[in-house]
């Protein structure tokens, strides 16, 4: 499996052309596309319900689910699939721990996500260590995405933006205001576990892109950038997804070139990119204000 | 004989060990204009919550057009107007026709997908209401009467026959909250649209509304705004100077 750290002697004279032209490059940009698409779309109404973090909360959850499969010894290929049942229980535990156990959601992640992390640990531990592989999920390793998970995260992707296009409405709905949805006859709840449902999915996908130290960035950063500038719900969602696509693919660049880690040089770019957004807004403020 | 749109039937409803509604029985019929008053606490908004179905009873029924208020799933009849909405983000980035928009929602079968006539009747409410020209703005952007309109506009745009408003001008100016009213009382004469209208502004169900509820907890009048004023009833019950204020405040 070619990766960056077999081209660092070569990396300064590989010209775009052929930069683009190597096999995991192109599985790199294409999964990573996808699934930074995937991040922004659900990122917006994660954003806007203050539910951010259940990203964060779910990837530690995969964190745990992924030491499972390890220690399993599942094929390391299929460790993706193998962590979305549990990712997916997760999910669904948190919106019922907000409504039966009447906590808050901010607790209810903290509740499971420490369960996750706690899992992987005591997993671990049992198991004597792991070798590296634990290591690219928790900081990412798109440019060693297989064709196998590259299959996977296409599949993934339709899912999810077909139930996205489908629920669509509701979901705008619910993330207008939740309680005037209800009195409009939308089951509520219904809609939340399809959010959450997806959420996780998509979570376990940008593992392999940012790690899952970094998937919460994907999901808020894009969305909140994107905030600064848009006007229309829609015109949010494209511009989010525009800006998670340029940092992915323009992170994979340039982690390419400079050798640096892919994940997070994809989260820096994020950053800038909210630093300008946000400045924008700013100076078209003053300019308002004038 | 007519059939209530609205009919509300011993219904109770408390929170822990407080009670907040006791035994309201009431009916709404096509065409009304029903003022719901009380005091700070007297259950009106857990009333209209009840009706809604976002808090359930403890006793009693609710029938909506003729149906068990648990199996009702007509809501493109009923348009709501809360006092202030629960889980609104300023930063929300949708434009006001989106929002108005989303008043149809309630008719529509899955996948509930975008027509041509949905986008005619936003244009078409927004025009009644006096606001095409804010359309493509942003609803954080508005101010709070602006905004008030647009969920006004948002309650109206399935052109609904009964239209509940949970105390709807606390945040507007006396000259916006005239003129507010104004356009409920048109869509009541005009269009023959029903109105529940819960508030604390006796001197508005004065003017507008045909039927008039007194609730504390329980209800203490049902009738028109004259027959509460004629009441000896009432009288014993609130003083003569509080009935008398209440009374000739319009």
């Amino acid at each position: 499996m070619p990766s960056i750290c077999s081209l660092r002697g070569n990396h300064y004279y590989v010209g775009f052309t052929e930069f683009i032209s190597y096999g995991f490059i192109q599985r790199a940009l294409l999964a990573g596309t996808l699934i930074a698409v995937l991040c922004a779309v659900l990122g917006v109404f994660l954003v806007l319900r203050r539910l951010s973090l259940i990203g964060d909360g779910l990837a530690h959850v995969t964190f745990g689910s992924v030491a499972i499969a390890l220690y399993l010894r599942i094929n390391p290929v299929y460790v993706t699939v193998a962590a979305i049942p549990l990712v997916l229980l997760s999910s669904l535990g948190i919106l019922k721990l907000t409504d039966k156990a009447r906590i808050y959601g901010d607790a209810a992640i903290g509740t499971v996500s420490s369960l996750g992390i706690a899992c992987g640990i005591l997993l671990a531990s049992a198991a004597g260590g792991f070798n590296v592989d634990l290591f690219s999920y928790l900081f990412g390793s798109i440019l060693s995405i297989s064709s196998t998970e590259l299959v996977i995260s296409v599949g993934l992707f339709g899912v999810v933006m077909l139930v996205v296009a489908l629920f669509y409405n509701d979901l705008f709905a619910i993330t207008f205001d939740e309680e005037l949805a209800k009195s409009s006859g939308i089951k509520t709840e219904r809609i939340n576990a399809v959010l959450v449902l997806l959420t996780a999915l998509t979570v376990v996908l940008a593992m392999k892109v940012v790690g899952i130290m970094l998937i919460s960035a994907l999901l808020i950063l894009p969305a909140v950038s994107a905030l600064q500038i848009s006007r229309g719900f829609r015109t949010t969602i494209a511009v989010a997804a525009g800006f998670a696509v340029f940092s992915v693919v323009s992170g994979i660049f340039g982690s390419f070139v400079l050798n640096l880690p892919t994940g997070g040089a994809i989260v820096i770019i994020n950053i800038f990119l909210f630093i300008l957004a946000f400045a924008l807004k700013s100076l078209k403020g003053v300019k308002g204000e004038g | 004989m007519q059939v209530d749109l609205l009919n509300v039937e011993g219904l109770c409803f408390g929170y822990n060990s407080m009670e907040v509604l006791n035994d309201i029985s009431f009916g709404v019929k096509a065409g009304d204009y029903l003022g719901i008053v009380g005091p700070n606490g007297s259950g009106k908004s857990t009333l209209v919550r009840a009706l809604l179905g976002l808090v359930q009873p403890g006793r009693g029924s609710i029938t909506l057009f003729g149906a068990s208020q648990a199996y009702f799933a007509e809501w493109q009849k009923i348009g709501y107007l809360p006092q202030r909405l629960k889980f609104f983000n300023p930063n929300f980035p949708g434009t006001v026709e989106e929002v108005v928009r989303l008043g149809l929602l309630a008719g529509k079968k899955f996948p509930k997908t975008r027509t041509k006539g949905d986008d005619e009747a936003v244009e078409r409410t927004l025009a009644l209401m006096g606001i095409s020209e804010i359309g493509r703005r942003l609803i954080g952007e508005l101010s709070g009467g602006q905004q008030q309109r647009v969920l006004l506009a948002r309650a109206m745009v399935s052109e609904p026959e009964l239209l509940i408003l949970d105390e709807p001008t606390t945040a507007l100016d006396p000259e916006t909250r005239e003129h507010f009213y104004g356009l409920v009382r048109d869509l009541n004469r005009e269009k023959n649209t029903t109105v529940l209208l819960v508030t604390h502004d006796t001197w508005s169900i004065g003017k507008y509304a045909t039927r008039f509820l007194y609730l504390d907890k329980k209800v203490i009048f049902d009738g028109t705004f004259d027959e509460f004023c004629r009441s000896p009833e009432m009288t014993g019950f609130f003083g003569e100077h509080a009935q008398h204020q209440i009374c000739h405040r319009h």
